[in-house]
């Protein structure tokens, strides 16, 4: 008897996991879109922030959390143009040597001290001081002096124009009272932040979450939704259930999700889906040094032979758009006249024998000199588009009788093992677009050491040339000049073969209003997102 | 008695080294450092940055050195701080996982033997009957099914299809304002579902221990006896079979009690418990030394603690232990 009662509850398990959802009615106030004070927005992160001492932390939940509860003396607004935070507003010398940041007066630390100059000081000097492990003193590292004539100005002087030296002052201004004199890395500010920003650190419940509340006195105007939560789930399905059983409000959906699972009109109504490029992007890059890509025709030919366009449909489901060079699309450092290889097959067989890659043996695959055109594509573990990435381009060259293998490899072997010892052919990997386009340590050739992040060996005068002028002048026009021919240069070497930038997809429940789309997100505008009175759920 | 008991303390000394020298091999010998895992493909960090941090955390020292601080520390029951940017001591991070694994694990443990064991006993008399093979097919979906799927087909069937239940975590939003039985039946709601997942999936191996051994027993001369005295079939195997075939069932049991602070990472992600499983995972994917040599530690010292009871156990039930001859001979 019991057996059947099982059998029947499993039936019907998997019968109610395939038929539509049920749905969940919910009051819907038409016309009340009044901004009101109130509500809690509770956000989903996969990690845990390790700590809340900015500078102290490399990993990105500890960023999106201390961003809040901290102010940088400057900021990118929503089109990504530098504009003064703490700093009212800031002079260049016109050597480009000195940068002067007057300070906004009236900001208060949460605990109520007032904010000085002295605070920025002390943030330059924790930072730079050897004994504070942290992975940001390299920007800072180049101010020849600092120094604070009044408690509203702080100035400093730079031994050659450093055009990424302003936005090293995004960087969180600490609290100098409670931090003077103390070790920063027993600092109970780790756990419990005090900073400026609009919201106030509340609680941390260890790997489960982290609550803020709208700091009243912020010197931009009070945030409308009353607390922010940081809710810890490690596991993206779950996420994305909580998401639709109400237990969460903001996520970031994959093109999966996106396209696919996110689309019943249940859904729509409850949640938005937002959409922008993301900035990063992917590429096969290839060891310079390794004598089959050594030749630059090698190089396109291999471009040529990838189909950007079907990695973007098969891989990302159209959640994202082909890749031409290391910069975001839209953004002003962007060339968007990049001459690219397109895929052409017929063009890659012509460069591969001008190379002469010539005659196939009798599994198909090119040969020179006696031997096989073959090489292993190395890509970390975890990151399923990556591998997904591999296997479209792995087809797509052996039809032009290229053999290529794949391996998967555990992130800090593969670094390890493999990429520090330029022990690899080929790479397939992301990175991160900086909003300063100052690309120096990935693609100049000073930068090829082991551990250094120009791991390809790339080396080329020119761009050497434009990557130090590039970063040496704070004009905007020459700056523009110099990363445009990068692209250009790039776009003819093809050191790597740069494949594709993906979309963001955050979601977000619709209840929330003041939303609005731009080239930096959406979340620049958090404090101005507010949930109409009749729509609030959390008292 | 007592020398045996010195004798077995002085042993655990050695073997408490060789765990200590193991653990920090094993993880040394692991590709990559802390330093990396942190900062590594980061634009903005310099090798400088990179000597600033291993120096920080000691890694510039020879491994010998590294090794005999570390043990020297051990010694004072100080375990070091974390490698992580919080640098927080390793005792405290452990210290806010353990309850919940702890708890956790005992209730399931608890449910596990509670439900296992009258299975394994009604399979053992129904022995070959459509009840017996109906729960060997139950258990084994448990057993065979990845433990991940069902958790989330459970979550979206009870979780969002039908409301009744949490989809993850410990406590909802707000359970501080709760009063305290409020607070209370909110996180067992949280429990029941990743209770009910972990308690499926181990019902197999247990009870088809019990019903063997169970069957064992049956077979016994004098459970033969017992029935042809007449006595009745529920007094045969309550009172008589099940007695000896629990025996080896407790041993388990005690075999089980190291495993309790140990977690499981698949389970403890699914439903976003931040159990000791998600604290090692990310310290070994981290490279967090301290904090990964410190839970290998402590794991391995409750098994020798464990064992030791064990060992004092049957050393009192049995001389010939004791007396560490094995003839019986006298000292």
């Amino acid at each position: 008897m019991r057996r059947w009662l099982l059998t029947s509850v499993i039936i019907s398990l998997f019968f109610l996991a395939a038929c539509g959802e049920r749905t969940h009615p919910r009051p819907v106030a038409k016309g009340a879109d009044k901004p009101a004070y109130g509500d809690t927005l509770v956000v989903g992160s996969i990690g845990e922030p390790s700590t809340l001492i900015p500078i102290l932390a490399s990993d990105s939940a500890s960023h999106d959390v201390a961003g809040l509860v901290y102010n940088g003396l400057v900021r990118y607004d929503k089109n990504l143009k530098l504009e003064g935070e703490l700093a009212k507003s800031w002079d260049v010398s016109n050597d480009g040597l000195t940068i002067t940041f007057h300070l906004r007066r009236g900001v208060k630390w949460h605990d109520g001290h007032d904010f000085t100059s002295r605070d920025v000081l002390y943030t330059y000097r924790v930072t730079i001081d050897p004994k504070t492990p942290t992975a940001y003193a390299d920007a800072f590292k180049q101010v020849k002096m600092a120094e604070a004539p009044d408690p509203y100005t702080f100035r400093v002087t730079y031994a050659n124009p450093f055009a990424p030296a302003l936005e090293s002052w995004a960087m969180a201004i600490l609290p100098a009272h409670l931090l003077e004199g103390k070790d920063i890395t027993k600092s109970d500010l780790s756990r419990h932040p005090v900073g400026t920003g609009p919201y106030i650190f509340k609680e941390w419940v260890a790997g489960q979450k982290i609550t803020l509340t709208a700091n009243p006195d912020y010197w931009e105007g009070r945030p409308y939704i009353g607390s922010y939560v940081y809710r810890i789930i490690p596991d993206n399905s779950t996420m994305f259930m909580e998401l639709k059983s109400g237990g969460l409000d903001l996520m970031n959906l994959s093109p999966v999700q996106y396209q696919r699972e996110t689309t019943t009109q249940q859904f729509t109504a409850r949640f938005n889906k937002y959409r922008y490029p993301a900035f990063a992007y992917a590429y096969l890059g290839y060891n310079l040094r390794h004598p089959l890509f050594r030749d630059r025709r090698v190089r396109q030919a291999l471009t040529s032979a990838i189909n950007k366009d079907e990695i973007v449909h098969g891989v990302l489901l159209g959640m994202g758009q082909v890749a031409h060079g290391p910069y975001k699309p839209g953004t002003w450092a962007f060339n968007p006249h990049i001459a690219d290889f397109e895929y052409n097959p017929e063009r890659a067989r012509r460069l591969l024998t001008e190379a002469g890659w010539r005659d196939k043996n009798s599994d198909g695959i090119l040969v020179r000199n006696g031997k096989p055109f073959s090489f292993e594509i190395l890509t970390n573990q975890g990151n399923d588009l990556r591998l997904r990435t591999a296997l479209i381009i792995q087809q797509r060259l052996r039809a032009i009788g290229i053999d290529v293998r794949i391996r998967v490899i555990e992130w800090a072997a593969f670094l390890s093992q493999y990429v520090d010892k330029g022990n690899f052919q080929a790479v397939l990997l992301g990175w991160t677009i900086g909003q300063d386009p100052d690309i120096f340590d990935v693609w100049h050739s000073s930068k090829t050491a082991p551990k250094e992040l120009n791991f390809i060996g790339y080396k080329n005068a020119e761009i050497d040339r434009l990557l130090e002028e590039g970063r040496s002048t704070f004009d905007m026009e020459k700056r523009r000049r110099c990363y445009w021919r990068i692209q250009d240069i790039l776009a003819e070497d093809q050191p790597y073969t740069f494949l594709y930038v993906p979309d963001a997809l955050p979601v977000v429940n619709a209840r929330f209003h003041g939303i609005e789309p731009a080239p930096a997100g959406i979340t620049y505008n958090l404090i101005k997102w507010y949930v109409p009175k009749e729509e609030q759920i959390y008292p | 008695m007592i020398r045996y008991l010195v004798r077995r303390l002085l042993l655990l000394i050695p073997l408490f080294i060789g765990i200590t020298l193991i653990t920090f091999a094993v993880i040394h010998l692991a590709p990559g450092e802390p330093v990396e895992m942190q900062i590594a493909m980061n634009p903005k960090v310099g090798a400088e940055a990179r000597e600033r941090l291993r120096k920080f955390y000691g890694l510039d020292k020879p491994l010998p050195v590294q090794y005999g601080e570390w043990l020297g520390r051990l010694a004072r029951f100080d375990f070091g701080r974390s490698f992580s940017p919080d640098n927080r001591p390793v005792t405290a991070k452990i210290r806010e996982r353990i309850p919940i694994t702890l708890s956790l694990n005992v209730i399931a443990l608890i449910i596990e033997f509670g439900l296992a064991i009258p299975v394994g006993i009604l399979a053992a008399v129904r022995r070959d009957t459509w009840l017996d093979k109906g729960i060997t097919v139950f258990v084994f979906i448990g057993f065979a099914v990845p433990t991940f799927w069902l958790a989330l087909l459970l979550m979206y069937l009870f979780g969002i299809k039908l409301g009744w239940l949490p989809v993850s975590g410990l406590h909802s939003l707000g359970s501080e304002g709760y009063g305290s039985l409020r607070w209370f039946g909110d996180m067992i709601r949280h429990l029941i579902l990743p209770i009910s997942v972990a308690a499926f999936g181990s019902l197999a191996g247990l009870s088809r221990y019990m019903r063997s051994t169970m069957l064992d027993v049956l077979g016994q001369d004098y459970i033969t006896t017992a029935r042809a005295k007449g006595l009745p079939e529920r007094t045969v195997i309550f009172r008589h079979a099940l007695r000896n075939a629990l025996l080896p069932v407790v041993t388990l049991l005690g075999l089980s009690v190291p495993g309790l602070i140990g977690g499981s990472v698949i389970f403890e992600t699914i439903f976003a418990i931040p159990g000791m499983g998600q604290l090692f995972y990310g310290g070994v994917m981290s490279r967090d030394y301290p904090l990964v040599m410190g839970i290998l530690v402590i794991g391995a010292g409750l098994t020798l603690v464990g064992n030791l009871l064990a060992d004092i156990g049957y050393a009192l039930a049995d001389p010939r232990i004791r007396t560490g001859t094995s003839g019986g001979g006298s000292l």
